[in-house]
């Protein structure tokens, strides 16, 4: 007779085991609206674009190449970009890394406001106008982060800003073991 | 009469300010409605990108056009936005590994719930002969003590 009742109850709790650990996973911060790229393994898209800084000069994916740089898509209008900027201008001062910026659908008066008020942590930034290199490297919410190794080619990919927790755990290990790699190449 | 000519001349240049791109023909348009049906707008993640007016699906829907007046194909186009969104991005997913709980989910529970009507319903047919006999006995013994009480009553 009970036995009836063992399959539904064993149906319930496998449905509030899965219930459980997502929301678990939300609680330890993992973000319920990322969505893995599958950009991560390939070369970075190719584009070239003026720079925000020098608007004569231009900045193309070929110059990625040689080292681990981390490109983060940002922009004066984006709210979580603010509370993520201060993070990367103590990188820029206190980690040897290149961040190369993609300012992302900006207006270059703004942008510019924004670097000068609250710091610039870029080594470049290019000029993304019209968004359409974001298109290309699959953005659909910034900040993103991106890690890029010496050959030109994704390795992580971060939606959302970066934390320091982030930094430490993920971002830092990958890029040591990166470098470490291209050393040995 | 006026109002309504104002009011209808206003909404058609909104309409055409919202795109920036224009589209040549009727047949692109058409291709260009169903593909915009068929993309996902990853930023309000239950909407096409026909149906949003999020800003990166205005940029999607501005690529899309841009692609079809450049003369790729629906397929070309679909693979353009794949390959740097992901499977994520398509409505309608592919049937791969990832996604073969998804599309076989429905049936699964179809053929599960099937199983088990069918189980009851056996259950029931095998039952009543051994159900019966105690309840027959104890019907007959119902009927008969009622049917005194009547007799005795009238």
């Amino acid at each position: 007779m009970k036995a009836r009742y063992l399959l539904p109850i064993a149906v319930f709790l496998a449905i509030v085991a899965v219930f459980g650990l997502v929301l678990y996973q939300v609680s330890q911060g993992r973000n319920i609206r990322e969505i893995p790229s599958p950009l991560i393994g390939k070369t970075v898209p190719e584009f070239e674009l003026p720079l925000l800084l020098k608007p004569e000069q231009t900045f193309s994916s070929e110059q990625l190449k040689g080292q681990v740089s981390l490109v983060n898509v940002w922009a004066s209008w984006c709210v979580s970009c603010r509370y993520e900027h201060d993070l990367l201008v103590r990188m820029s001062r206190n980690i040897d890394i290149s961040i190369i910026g993609i300012n992302y659908k900006d207006e270059r008066m703004d942008a510019l406001k924004w670097l000068r008020d609250m710091g610039n942590p870029y080594v470049a930034s290019i000029f993304d106008h019209d968004g359409r290199v974001a298109i290309d490297w699959g953005v659909y919410g910034t900040p993103e982060t991106f890690i890029v190794d010496q050959q030109g080619i994704i390795r992580y990919k971060h939606t959302g800003p970066i934390t320091a927790e982030k930094l430490r755990n993920e971002i830092m290990p990958l890029v040591n073991k990166l470098r470490e790699a291209g050393d040995t190449v | 009469m006026r109002t309504v000519l104002v009011l209808l001349l206003l909404s058609m240049g909104t309409v055409q300010a919202i795109g920036e791109i224009g589209i040549r023909n009727l047949e692109d348009e058409r291709r260009f409605n169903e593909l915009a049906k068929t993309l996902r707008c990853m930023v309000c993640q239950n909407q096409s990108i026909a149906d949003s007016n999020a800003e990166l699906a205005l940029d999607f829907r501005d690529q899309v056009k841009k692609k079809i007046n450049e003369g790729q194909t629906d397929a070309e186009i679909i693979d353009y936005m794949v390959e740097r969104y992901g499977d994520y991005i398509l409505y309608r997913p592919p049937f791969n590994m990832v996604t073969a709980i998804l599309w076989m989910g429905p049936f699964i529970l179809v053929v599960v719930g099937f199983l088990m009507i069918l189980r009851t319903m056996r259950r029931q047919e095998k039952s009543p002969a051994d159900a019966n006999t105690g309840q027959q006995a104890r019907l007959k013994e119902l009927l008969e003590k009622s049917s005194d009480a009547g007799n005795r009553g009238g």
